[in-house]
């Protein structure tokens, strides 16, 4: 074991010294079962309904960075140099927050079970700054996706939110006025220690000599797939190796027309990055799991877990991404596609890690065709049925070429090869959409799960392809093609 | 009455309101998890815990034979024991029961069961459970008129099939409870409970005691839609037993997965139906059958089937009818109560019929709706005989239609439609008669408590128990009322067997009509000797006093606050505690000949919806919902519009994004929020109008005239079902008939698409 150090975060505005913590503990069975703050709430244990949310305050840049996470499937020793704000902090003695006193204004509760989770979900969304009027409904939507209600029917919540944001666009409270003072005592938090048994290296090289050490603990950044290990699967974990402090992970960058984005970044981060740059993947990452999930999943987790129905996987198989694993002192590029072997199965060595996902700036520009289409059984916060990404590369010389890879088909996300090849000129009028998309039938055999059939799923793949195929021939102007488009009644 | 919010809204923001799993532990406080069966049917043939005693952490572990009781917990009929003896008949049944040191050593424990089965094949369909005859009660009929020669002379027949799924409560707080034995040998348990009574009776029963050695606390449920009426005993019943055999506090929490797996849910439904009718769309004859899939055991069965009868007319007469009500039997967990209580499934099947006959005669569903409403032009007989009277359907439609814009936009979908081929809308507005009181006459009572105290402080306890619903507010606004005191010198404490005894369920949408009426008695006696009093100490006349929140005033001589009128009655020896007792008059119903008057009066409402539908992945969209609900006099409008948009919102989870997918071998595959899909934030309506009927008086005799509203407006959600209809007709011209079932998931969607152009 290595040698024994202290856990040290602020609780609320507490600095908060824990020697003695299990690494497999969660954040959520710390609140509840060490620190009796039992107002934080278990409602699934696996990430899907908030109840457990709090905020995780960090330093960034000199200022505070306040993110909502799920607690149940935070691992304690991830705190480390950070502040936990839970929904017994919100209140300033017997003056209720104003995102407490706008639920209770506008009704917001019914049960109250899930409610604690809302307000932690509304206090993050209340440290956005300036939001424009014009993105506030999207924005509530997005902040409080994650978190589900079975008693109101969300409209008094959603009210909640509009008032508590007319206030915070002029008020300040507690958190913002001593804002400094909280950045002083988490810069006095010794970067490199943390609790027994959960090792948090600070840079490649120290992390590929605690693999070495510890070749069985594994290797976790957001810990929202790995959590369930422990939650639902009832492991337990006497080593656990966090790259979540390793800078070189945790970067996007572009340089020379290709875009390298670090294993470590969360879907956050790369929602605010490359969100931007194409309206489908926006809203593919939108609806990568909650704002709570997406402050934590990763990158590398997503692609390491190599999940049938991993919503990265399609996007970037059809941009031609190149995955770059490591080792101590060596490195790998593969192409994404090949990165997976079989369910659940990568071409990832014991002692390598995925460092970052690489692809070219032109594919998203020039004169191509980028389209995703995530479907699944409810819009927000579910797991892809059939999840597909099309690139269309139009060519003078063969007409062009079809890049299409599929989630939620197969074993693998998987490229479609007998339609890229059937598909050489999409734009012709002597091309038949329907009758191409047959070849789908070819490519994939999909089984029927919880989710859907397995017919369904070739169903809908082939419909995705025509969906694709009309996308590209329509102008600008044409009819609304997708549900997001319709305005309400 | 003024804007007053949940009791406990202060409490749920600041994280401070108590629930069971809450409570400060015991210095010695140890956990529960149960261990399943792995199969769905079959008889256990050899049960090995040697690895689970040998566990971590582990202090206790029990089977059937150390129930030292009864060993079943059916609430009605027996049939669900409460750890399986020698057969097991669905995947997750309790077997065993384990108790370590920590919830987590508990259900590591637990996984280390080995447990030998020789299995049998499980019944899991309709299809089979037919074939084999296999109930779990008698088919029960209701009937009026003479439905073949009716039928066979109708202009139009039509007969079919629509498939209704079932629904997970998916309260946010799972099961729960506590026990902590006492010096008797008898015991305290804090559940989280619909039916704290029920739960005093069967821990009773299990330890073999009398009912005077068990006390059963509810303060507060998170959540509870039905899924607390009997599935919270087990919790309740394990943890007893642990508590007493080993002297320390006992929590039973469920996980998510076992909470998911081990207990019931809303009956799924298949329902067969033949309709006669005229040209103008007037149903002449109508025959159903409803079959319940009810899982393992009767449950609530009996009476669920019951009620999915009592609503298959909705709001519509039917001239001529037989409806035939089946209980089968599955390898299932056994289904249970669940908001409407198998009325939403009755409902469906009418709505359903009605849009088949639009569709068959090209109008307007809403024009066949109104044709066939109760009133003087059709008639107001129910299959069950009880009349419809002081029915406000028809108010309510005629000005939802006008407020929604209904024809005019009804004419923008079709306009839409037309110039759209990926993308089509539907509209439909449904209406929603309920009926309230429970149909087991002798649950129909309620009892109340209330204790003034010296210093002008007001203790209230009900039967009722909270689970969110508002029921405590409710009840104290109607107590303050009564009294004039202020609601803010009132408390509301926990449902507690001990101090209002012999309780119904919250259910049924009964909580406020009963309990609330109970309490206002409660206070009425109270205040008639506060009175008594008063005009012997003032030797004044009773007209001369009045009652507010600051105190009495009595005309010309005197006003005392609230603690001066408690303190001067107490030393004048008046008895400052009173007991209220209400039981619904004018209710009966004779189940032999099918007749009565089961119901105190109806609940109504309606909506429209608006949605759009993908037609190549089947995915929707709501678009814009318009509620109009009648509350009666309303206690508490913000309570009773919360009750409107959430019990909307989770009928609308029913029938569209809400799937329970078993596998052939009878295993829940959607067992986690993972793969079973609530209604989430972004599904709820961008336009979302909500009103209460204006001037709207119960006619009966109701607590302050209100309506009960915890059930009905679920069933509000049918339009949007109905509005999902519409949009899979639109897709081609003169195509089939739209059968969609429920739930209408994305793929039953595209089906559905497929369906019609076929």
């Amino acid at each position: 074991m290595p040698e024994t150090v202290v856990l040290r975060f602020l609780l609320n505005q507490t600095l908060v010294e824990e020697p003695d913590l299990p690494p497999d503990l969660t954040v959520l069975d710390y609140l509840r079962e060490h620190r009796r703050l039992t107002g934080t709430k278990e409602g699934c244990a696996s990430g899907d309904c908030g109840a457990c949310t709090v905020v995780i305050a960090s330093e960034v840049n000199g200022s505070l960075q306040y993110k909502s996470i799920n607690s149940c499937i935070a691992l304690v020793g991830d705190l480390h140099g950070r502040q936990l704000i839970t929904v017994e902090h919100l209140a300033d003695g017997d003056k209720l927050h104003m995102v407490q006193q706008s639920m209770v204004d506008y009704h917001g509760s019914q049960c109250g079970f899930c409610t604690p989770g809302f307000v932690m979900s509304l206090f993050a969304l209340s440290k956005e700054r300036a939001v424009q009027e014009e993105s506030r409904r999207s924005l509530i939507m997005s902040y409080l996706g994650g978190n589900l209600c079975r008693c109101t029917g969300y409209r008094p919540i959603i009210d909640a939110a509009n008032s508590m944001l007319d206030q915070t666009a002029v008020q300040q409270d507690q958190f913002d006025q001593c804002e400094t003072q909280t950045i002083e005592l988490l810069q006095s938090i010794n970067s490199q220690q943390s609790s027994s048994g959960f090792l948090r290296p600070e840079s490649l090289n120290q992390l590929f000599e605690l693999k070495a050490q510890f070749p069985a603990a594994p290797v976790v950044s957001g810990c929202t797939d790995f959590g369930l290990e422990i939650t639902q699967r009832l492991q337990s974990f006497e080593t656990i190796i966090s790259t979540t402090s390793v800078a070189e992970l945790n970067t996007i960058s572009l340089q020379e027309g290709v875009w390298r984005i670090g294993a470590g970044c969360t879907i956050g981060h790369l929602l605010t990055t490359l969100g931007p740059l194409h309206n489908d993947i926006r809203e593919l990452l939108q609806r990568y799991g909650s704002t709570q999930v997406r402050n934590a999943a990763t990158v590398g987790g997503n692609l390491g877990n190599a999940s049938p129905i991993g919503d990265l996987p399609p996007l970037l198989i059809a941009l031609n991404a190149r995955v770059v694993l490591k080792s101590s002192g060596a490195e790998r590029v593969l192409p994404l596609a090949q990165f997976f072997i079989d369910y659940k199965k990568t071409q990832l060595a014991q002692n390598e890690i995925i460092s970052a996902v690489l692809f070219d700036e032109q594919r998203l520009q020039g004169d191509g065709e980028f389209r995703i289409y995530k479907v699944s059984k409810r819009i927000d916060d579910d797991i892809s049925t059939v999840c597909a990404a099309f690139h269309w590369q139009p060519s003078n010389t063969d007409g062009g070429r079809l890049t299409a890879a599929f989630g939620g088909m197969a074993a693998i996300p998987k490229r479609a090869a007998t339609l890229e090849s059937a598909a050489k000129d999409i734009l012709a009028g002597t091309f038949d959409p329907v009758d191409a998309a047959l070849a789908l039938e070819k490519d994939f055999t999909p089984i029927g799960d919880a989710r859907a059939s397995a017919a369904y799923r070739i169903e809908v793949a082939k419909n995705l392809f025509v969906r694709f195929v009309l996308e590209c021939r329509a102008g600008e102007a044409d009819q609304p093609l997708k549900l997001s488009d319709v305005a309400h009644g | 009455m003024a804007d007053v919010g949940h009791e406990s809204a202060v409490k749920h923001v600041t994280g401070a309101a108590i629930y069971v799993d809450d409570i400060t532990p015991a210095v010695e406080q140890c956990y529960v998890a149960i261990g399943g069966s792995s199969i769905a049917f079959g008889e256990i043939t050899h049960i090995d815990l040697k690895e689970v005693r040998a566990s971590d952490g582990v202090v206790d572990v029990i089977v059937a034979a150390d129930v030292p009781g009864h060993k079943d917990i059916g609430p009605v009929f027996s049939g669900d024991p409460l750890l399986a003896e020698s057969w097991v008949e669905f995947v997750g049944q309790p077997v065993f029961a384990v108790l370590a040191r920590t919830h987590q050593q508990a259900r590591r424990a637990a996984k280390k069961a080995v447990i030998a089965y020789r299995e049998q094949p499980p019944v899991l369909t309709l299809a089979d459970a037919k074939a084999g005859d296999l109930t779990v009660r008698p088919p029960h009929t209701m009937q009026r008129g003479e439905v073949e020669e009716v039928m066979s002379g109708a202009a139009h027949q039509i007969s079919s099939t629509v498939v209704v799924g079932g629904q997970e409560h998916f309260y946010l707080e799972g099961q729960v409870a506590r026990a902590v034995a006492d010096e008797d040998g008898g015991v305290l348990v804090n559940t989280s409970n619909q039916n704290p009574t029920e739960a005093q009776k069967l821990v009773a029963e299990v330890l073999g005691l009398p009912m005077h050695a068990v006390v059963v606390e509810t303060r507060r449920m998170g959540g509870g839609f039905g899924g607390k009426e009997t599935q919270a005993n087990a919790c309740c019943c394990l943890a007893a037993i642990f508590a007493v055999r080993n002297r320390c506090a006992v929590v039973c929490r469920l996980s998510r997965v076992d909470d998911m797996t081990m207990t019931g849910k809303r009956h799924p439904f298949e329902h067969h139906y033949r309709v006669g009718f005229s040209n103008d769309g007037a149903i002449e004859a109508l025959d159903f059958e409803l079959n319940g899939l009810c899982g393992m055991s009767p449950d609530l069965s009996d009476a669920i089937v019951d009620r999915a009868m009592f609503h298959c007319d909705n709001a519509y007469f039917l001239p001529h009818v037989k409806i035939v009500g089946n209980r089968y039997k599955t390898h299932t967990v056994s289904h249970t109560a669940f908001r409407g209580f198998g009325g939403p499934q009755g409902m469906l099947a009418i709505e359903t019929v009605i849009d088949e006959i639009a569709f068959a005669l090209g109008i307007d569903p809403l024009d066949v709706r109104k044709r066939n409403l109760y009133g003087p032009r059709t008639g107001v007989v129910t299959p069950y005989y009880q009349e419809v009277v002081n029915d406000t359907v028809p108010r309510i439609i005629e000005s939802l239609e006008s407020t929604s814009d209904y024809r005019s936009r009804r004419k923008s979908v079709a306009a839409f439609n037309r110039s759209h081929s990926t993308l089509k809308k539907g509209i439909a507005l449904t209406p929603v008669k309920f009926g309230i009181s429970f149909t087991a006459t002798h649950l129909n009572q309620g009892a109340a408590l209330i204790h003034l105290y010296t210093d002008g402080s007001l203790h209230l306890n009900h039967g009722g128990t909270e689970m969110g619903q508002g029921l405590f507010i409710k009840v104290a606004q109607i107590v303050s009322a009564e009294l004039g005191i202020s609601v803010d010198d009132i408390k509301v404490s926990a449902t507690r067997t001990d101090k209002v005894p012999n309780t119904s369920p919250t259910a049924a949408s009964s909580g406020t009509d009963i309990n609330g009426m109970a309490a206002k008695i409660a206070a009425q006696s109270l205040k008639e000797r506060l009175i008594t009093h008063l005009c012997e100490a003032y030797s004044c006349v009773e007209s001369a006093i009045t009652f507010d929140a600051s105190g009495v005033h009595i005309d010309g001589e005197a006003d005392l606050s609230w603690q001066e009128l408690a303190t001067t009655a107490w030393l004048a020896r008046v008895s400052l505690s009173a007991t209220g007792y209400y039981r619904t008059p004018d209710i009966y119903y004779d189940r032999d000949k099918a007749r009565g008057h089961p119901f105190l009066y109806y609940a109504n409402g309606a909506a429209v919806s608006e949605v759009v539908i993908d037609t190549l992945t089947g995915e929707y969209k709501l678009l814009r919902v318009d509620i109009l609900h009648d509350v009666g006099n309303s206690v508490n409008p913000q309570v009773d519009i919360g009750q409107i948009e959430g019990g909307f919102i989770q009928g609308v989870g029913w029938l569209t994004t809400e799937e329970l997918k078993w596998d052939s071998n009878g295993k829940l595959l959607t067992d986690s929020p993972a793969t079973y899909k609530i209604p989430a934030i972004g599904d709820a309506p961008a336009v979302f109008n909500v009103s209460l009927l204006d001037d709207s008086s119960n006619a009966q005799n109701t607590v302050m005239r209100s309506k009960a509203v915890g059930e009905p407006p679920l069933m509000l959600a049918l339009s949007t079902w109905s509005a999902i209809r519409q949009a899979v007709a639109a897709c081609v011209e003169n195509g089939r008939f739209p059968a969609l079932n429920a739930p209408a998931t994305p793929e039953e969607i595209l089906r559905c698409i497929r369906l019609v152009s076929s």
